[in-house]
């Protein structure tokens, strides 16, 4: 057998389920985004553009662009946070206790994202921790939940391992003898930051970039917990689409533009993350 | 004093090891200087506190007559070349060179220039645009070392920078890197693991071991007279012996092996009688003799040992090397190409004799041989000091 076949025939179990659980899908959203609604919510098979159409009235486009604000506003965040956070455990935390550290990133992982999220509401709500704590201060109770603030919040607390993940992986492999090459030209602390080691970690910072302000484009649970949905994004826009307003098509069609507007995001980026996945 | 280095009292410890123990050592302004010695000994410990990457349990550092011991590399007037070179993979070469002049904050234009002289002095003019990785092991190292001396350091420090190379390039890098050092007139401070390199490069070198300076000297005085039993070694002297001192008398010493063999050697005046030294010959410094000539070298005999390396001439080669004869077994031969080792069974002990291909001729194991060498290539060698010290 030629390299070539076994090639394929390895790829072969993977392109299977990326053709039964993606493309499928997606063609037949895409189908249905062409249709529209039965006067039952269900799915009229006539296809027209009218969904596309409406959705780029300026009401729905003004909510994309509320979506790309905060998941930009959640990827700055998290990358802000989880800088120092992946330096140090790539660069300066005891090599043997770093696994065990890692574990500790990911641990939240093995609670379900709805639980948290609901454990964050007992801790913003007016009789929640915090605001217990500023009562025992003697300070009054402040409105932490069910705001912008309160969905930013959710949101970057959630994405954030995935910004220290890849972080991590480029910042861990930094040769160090190329930080000494920095400061043996001449470069104090902050000049070699900025020189070589932010350089040279654009891989990580490219990669956790992308792994971050995807699923935060099309956020649900935090704007709808944790804003108590009183300001519409993307995501709970489209879900109320297809539970509340049973106007499956027009859902089909928010999503699939949404979509769309990732896929032209990661050409703009390929080339950068051409060189993360190559580093 | 500028460029002039000085070390006092040095001492450095990872964990419970000891790299680096109380080393003084002054290095002299435009001197090349080589920190010699194996793995582990401390060497690169010892550069990595000059240009300021450790810092030291004790001592102090001076460079150009300034404490800079508690200084960071990037407020110290010295430059590394690094092992792998450590060349910024997100930079051309030509933003390599230029990195420390940005550094300085520069002008564009001035940069540009000196980026372009340094280039040109390592022969590398041309190859600005492109990035480390396309280029070979070779031209990355002069892509190290103009970055580094583009900056005019007072002192450079280079941690073993031909340890990847291949030995033909490594070979001429040696002569380059020399050349380079005379022509720049800065002082050159040199860790290698290599004894030839050491020897070939070297104003002066200095012999590490476990963490102290055994020995400083230039070149010639290090190779024709080793203080130590760890420096003979480690500069191939292969023949190393414990030997008895029997008697010390006008000029000579008597000596014998635990195996029994006995010879003689110049006393250097530290011979004492009935003390046990080691004692170490150069391969070179020993002929090898048929068995059946050996009378007719008995008659030539007197005009032997007349000492130095005079004794490796050739025109001694098949004759007496003078002094100590010794009669012996050929067991083993190691061909080495331009010379051929001879593993020799004398008494108790096997030594070691080198045989220049010029003058070799044929022999076979188990021949009966002579091997003959003067007093004076009898070095006394002190014994290393004793473990864990």
């Amino acid at each position: 057998m030629t390299s070539r076949r076994a090639a394929v025939l390895l790829a072969l179990p993977c392109l299977i389920a990326l053709a039964a659980l993606f493309v499928a899908p997606q063609a037949l959203m895409f189908e249905s985004s062409l249709g529209r609604r039965s006067f039952y919510g269900g799915v009229v098979h006539q296809w027209s553009l009218d969904n596309y159409r409406r959705a780029l009235e300026p009401l729905y486009i003004a909510i994309l662009a509320r979506s790309v604000a905060l998941a930009l506003a959640t990827t700055l965040l998290c990358l802000l946070l989880a800088y120092p956070v992946a330096y140090w455990l790539g660069r300066q935390a005891p090599v043997r206790a770093r696994s065990a550290l890692l574990v500790l990133i990911i641990l939240p992982f093995w609670t379900s994202f709805l639980v948290r999220m609901y454990a964050w509401i007992f801790i913003l709500r007016t009789e929640g921790l915090v605001n217990r704590a500023l009562g025992l201060a003697g300070l009054g109770p402040l409105n932490l939940l069910y705001n912008d603030a309160a969905v930013l919040l959710g949101q970057v607390y959630g994405e954030l391992p995935f910004m220290i993940l890849p972080l991590y992986a480029s910042l861990e492999k930094l040769d160090r003898s190329l930080l000494e090459a920095a400061a043996d030209l001449g470069a104090g602390p902050g000049r070699a930051l900025w020189r070589v080691t932010l350089p040279l970690s654009r891989p990580g910072i490219v990669a956790g970039s992308v792994l971050v302000f995807i699923p935060s484009l099309g956020a649900y649970l935090a704007p709808d917990l944790l804003g108590g949905a009183r300001t519409v994004y993307m995501g709970s826009l489209i879900q109320s689409q297809f539970a509340f307003v049973r106007d499956a098509p027009f859902g089909a069609a928010l999503s699939f533009l949404l979509s769309l507007v990732v896929l032209l995001l990661l050409l703009v980026f390929r080339r950068p993350l051409g060189e993360a996945r190559r580093a | 004093m500028r460029g002039q280095v000085v070390l006092q009292d040095l001492r450095k410890s990872f964990g419970d090891v000891a790299a680096v123990r109380d080393v003084s050592l002054e290095i002299r302004t435009g001197e090349f200087l080589t920190l010699l010695g194996p793995s582990g000994c401390g060497k690169t410990t010892l550069l990595r506190m000059i240009a300021g990457f450790e810092s030291p349990d004790a001592g102090q550092v001076l460079i150009s007559g300034r404490d800079v011991t508690a200084r960071p590399p990037y407020e110290r007037p010295v430059n590394t070349v690094f092992q792998q070179y450590a060349l910024f993979p997100h930079r051309t070469v030509a933003g390599n060179v230029a990195f420390g002049l940005e550094m300085q904050r520069l002008g564009k234009a001035q940069i540009a220039e000196r980026v372009e002289k340094a280039l040109e002095m390592v022969r590398l003019e041309g190859l600005g645009d492109r990035r480390p990785s396309q280029l070979s092991g070779g031209q990355q190292q002069r892509v190290a070392l103009a970055r580094a001396v583009v900056l005019e350091p007072e002192v450079l420090l280079l941690d073993e920078p031909m340890a990847a190379l291949d030995l033909k390039l490594r070979q001429e890098m040696r002569v380059e890197v020399k050349n380079l050092q005379e022509r720049l007139g800065i002082t050159f401070v040199f860790v290698t693991h290599d004894q030839e390199e050491a020897l070939v490069m070297s104003d002066r070198i200095a012999v590490m071991n476990r963490g102290r300076v055994e020995q400083v000297g230039a070149p010639e005085a290090l190779y024709d007279r080793p203080r130590t039993r760890f420096v003979a070694d480690f500069l191939a002297v292969r023949n190393l012996l414990p030997a008895t001192v029997v008697s010390v008398s006008s000029g000579r010493a008597a000596l014998r092996t635990p195996g029994g063999v006995a010879f003689e050697a110049s006393d250097d005046g530290g011979y004492r009688e009935g003390t046990t030294v080691w004692v170490g010959v150069r391969p070179e410094r020993m002929r090898l003799v048929e068995a059946s000539e050996r009378s007719a070298i008995h008659s030539r005999g007197a005009s032997g040992g007349s000492g130095g390396r005079a004794a490796s001439a050739p025109q001694l080669n098949d004759g007496d090397a003078g002094g100590n004869r010794l009669p012996g077994t050929l067991e083993d031969e190691i061909y080495l190409g331009d010379r051929t080792d001879w593993r020799v069974r004398v008494g108790e002990e096997t030594v070691t004799v080198a045989e220049s291909a010029a003058f070799a001729r044929a022999r076979r194991r188990g021949e009966a041989v002579t091997v003959s060498f003067p007093p004076d290539a009898v070095l006394r060698l002190e014994d290393a000091e004793p473990e864990g010290r």
